[in-house]
């Protein structure tokens, strides 16, 4: 096989396109990466600025507006949880990852489902490429963000961004699709241009759908803690990572666990904004 | 006749929908006169519309009725392009629909067109006075008399009160009234409604033909409306349009394509209907045989021998109905002198010509004295006769009255036996 035809060097030419973009845009990922670290960084800061109870208390209030009480109620004993067993300020480095990339995420993956919802050309580009960023191993998003950004933190978000961002277009495709027929004529037969049928009827009716995929990118986002980890990303996930290197199962399980509880408190939460009734619905 | 005198509203030319990708093709094979079932066959698109060409005049209800797939909806659709024309014209004011750009099609369908359809189509998430005021929320108007105008529009369909519930909290035939008033909330000229009441009960359906019926001759809109129900297109249509498999069949009134339907398409989908709910006391009755009061007993005598009759409306100098006499009592007033008015039955079965013969069943076969039809100011307009009225029931167009000229009662057809 090897013999009959010659083995092209993909790897080869991957690493000089890298490589370029490296010593053409060096200035630009700086600047970016200067931006993320900030943003991170300063949300940490801000966050631990605040004392662990009220932060605590802070976010239950947040989860009972958002949600039900018994959400409320479980964010706040799962968070002084965390706090007691000693992880507080890893968890915020964790959640200042996550909620980073998740935005970042949302920022650009809405307005890419809404233009493939719109656009038959759009979808087609858009829907393979998701393919891909949802199938390659997460690990190797890691190479390329390390040359672009370095170690640390900034790699970590990239990475994350691009993993967690296609549960968020795909969703917003799929949810102004849904939109019933008739809906979209009743709109178009009114004269409505394109804007005021998205904004006054299809986005409102696909908001559930949209959160839907809100809720997984954040899921997809909290898995790629530890792997970010790797990296350099500081948080619950390097506590994770070092805890299996050095083979302390006891810490290994604490923070684990420590991860399940904020994974459930953002699950249950994105998942109640989603439904929550905003007058009627579609029967 | 008085046709000439209307305004056309919309001018239909020659207009197809082909849907798929060989159109050009298809178009062609369309000129030469291929069916919908060739043209697919050999082409593999579906024609929605075929050559469509007609007037819908100003103010009236132009009903477009034909079985489930013949091309309605794809007609009306074209009249705001929802669907676009693959070929033809379509003139509304004289303005083509086709050739205008985006921004003019916009301002049409803001301020000439309304449309109501079959599901409703109304927006779950707004309540029922945003769903009214989407129109104008859309073109800018501003807060206060859009909610203003949305408010009087639901007034109109009677749903005053019911502003601040969602839709899904109404049932189908109430969610219907707030797509007509979202319709009618921006004053449109046009309305289009594609089988606007195909969805709800028949009980409920009836009542909106009625109340649409009331909307129209108050605010004389132009009305398409579509239906795949022959009663309710005889019910509501001013003029109807038959389609079949995209073509237009026969246009005509109500009343035309009952009697006299073009072809044999016609004649199936006109053959089961209830012709009793359909046709009306003017439509069978005929010029009554009267006799003025003041001419005396000798002269109602004379004319019922004349006309082999056994009674005889009485009439006033102004044709107003007075009452009838029998033949036995006449005869009885000549001898002894005395006068019409004084054998006169004053109590005689009336009935209006707009009546649907279901409800005259009863009376026309009991009465002995053919039933009197009048108008509002008594004044006698015909009569109805049992055999006309079995005759015209039986589809036989013989018996039914066109273009309202009222036939002389031919003295055969009197069931009323005679006195002789
Ligand atoms: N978007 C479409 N694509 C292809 N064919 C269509 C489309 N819409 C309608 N048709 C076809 O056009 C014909 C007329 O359909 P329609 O206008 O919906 O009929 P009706 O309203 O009388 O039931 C049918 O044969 C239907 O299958
Ligand atoms: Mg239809």
């Amino acid at each position: 096989m090897n013999k009959l035809l010659p083995r092209l060097p993909f790897a080869d030419w991957i690493d000089t396109g890298i490589d370029w973009l490296v010593t053409q845009f060096g200035s630009v990922f700086d600047g970016l990466s200067g931006f993320l670290k900030g943003t991170v960084e300063g949300a940490v800061d801000l966050m631990a600025w605040v004392p662990s109870i009220v932060l605590a208390v802070l976010f239950a209030v947040v989860a009972w507006l958002l949600s039900t009480r018994r959400i409320a109620i479980f964010t706040l004993i799962g968070l002084l949880f965390i706090d007691y067993l000693g992880y507080w300020h890893s968890m915020l480095q964790m959640l200042a990852l996550v909620i980073t990339s998740v935005v970042i995420a949302l920022i650009i993956g809405i307005p890419l489902g809404i233009w493939g919802s719109q656009q038959p050309t759009a979808k087609k580009i858009i829907s393979p490429i998701l393919d891909l960023m949802q199938t390659m191993p997460a690990f190797v998003y890691l190479l390329p963000a390390i040359f672009f950004f370095n170690i640390g933190v900034v790699p970590g978000v990239v990475a994350s961004v691009i993993f967690s961002m296609p549960p968020t277009i795909r969703l917003t495709m799929l949810g102004i699709e849904q939109v019933p027929k008739d809906l979209i004529e009743a709109t178009e037969a009114f004269g409505s241009t394109t804007w005021q049928r998205l904004l006054k009827v299809q986005i409102p009716l696909a908001k559930p759908t949209i959160m839907a995929g809100v809720n997984q990118s954040i899921m997809l986002s909290l898995s790629m803690v530890v792997i970010a980890s790797m990296v350099g990303a500081p948080g619950l996930g390097e506590e994770v990572y070092r805890a299996v290197t050095q083979l302390k199962t006891g810490v290994g399980f604490e923070t684990g666990l420590s991860i399940v509880i904020v994974a459930i408190i953002l699950d249950r939460i994105t998942q109640h904004a989603g439904k929550k009734k905003q007058g009627g619905t579609l029967s | 006749m008085e046709e000439l005198e209307v305004k056309k509203k919309i001018e239909v030319r020659n207009v197809s929908k082909i849907f798929g990708k060989n159109s050009k093709r298809a178009s062609q094979l369309l000129n030469e006169g291929k069916s919908k079932a060739e043209i697919l066959k050999q082409t593999g698109t579906t024609v929605g519309v075929k050559n469509a060409s007609f007037d819908v005049y100003d103010g009236e209800i132009f009903v477009i009725m034909g079985l489930s797939g013949s091309g309605k909806s794809t007609l009306v659709r074209m009249f705001n392009r929802l669907i676009e024309p693959t070929a033809g014209e379509i003139r509304i004011d004289g303005d083509d629909i086709v050739r205008m750009n985006k921004e003019q099609l916009r301002n049409v369908r803001r301020k000439k067109i309304g449309m109501v359809f079959q599901n409703f189509a109304l927006f779950p998430h707004k309540t029922i006075l945003e769903n009214t005021e989407y129109g104008l929320e859309i073109q800018g108007t501003a807060k206060a008399e859009r909610q203003e105008r949305a408010k009087e529009s639901l007034r109109l369909v009677g749903l005053a009160g019911y502003e601040d519930q969602y839709p899904n909290q109404l049932s189908g035939g109430m969610q219907q009234r707030v797509g007509l008033a979202r319709a009618l909330a921006n004053d449109p000229d046009i309305l289009l409604m594609d089988e606007a009441f195909s969805a709800l009960d028949p009980l409920i359906r009836k009542d909106m033909q009625d109340e649409l019926l009331q909307l129209h001759h108050d605010m004389g809109k132009t009305i398409i409306f579509i239906t795949h129900d022959l009663d309710e297109a005889l019910r509501i249509g001013d003029r109807i349009a038959l389609m079949k498999d995209g073509d237009i069949v026969q246009i005509g009134t109500p009343e035309e394509i009952l009697m006299s339907p073009s072809n044999e398409y016609v004649e199936k989908f006109v053959e089961d209907v209830d012709l009793s709910k359909v046709l009306t006391a003017g439509h069978i009755m005929k010029k009554a045989d009267t006799v003025q009061v003041d001419r005396g007993p000798r002269v109602a005598l004379r004319l019922m021998k004349q006309l082999r009759i056994s009674s005889i409306y009485v009439v006033d100098k102004g044709n107003r109905l007075l009452g009838a006499v029998t033949a036995q009592d006449t005869v009885a007033a000549s001898e002894s002198g005395a006068s019409l008015e004084e054998v006169l039955i004053k109590d005689v079965p009336t009935t209006s010509s707009d009546t649907v013969l279901t409800e005259l069943f009863d009376t026309v076969s009991t009465t002995t004295i053919p039933m009197a039809v009048v108008d509002e100011r008594n004044h006698l307009e015909g009569i109805i006769i049992r055999g006309a009225m079995i005759g015209a029931l039986a589809g036989d167009g013989q018996f039914i009255n066109d273009s309202r000229t009222i036939e002389e009662a031919k003295p055969v057809e009197l069931e009323v036996a005679s006195n002789e």
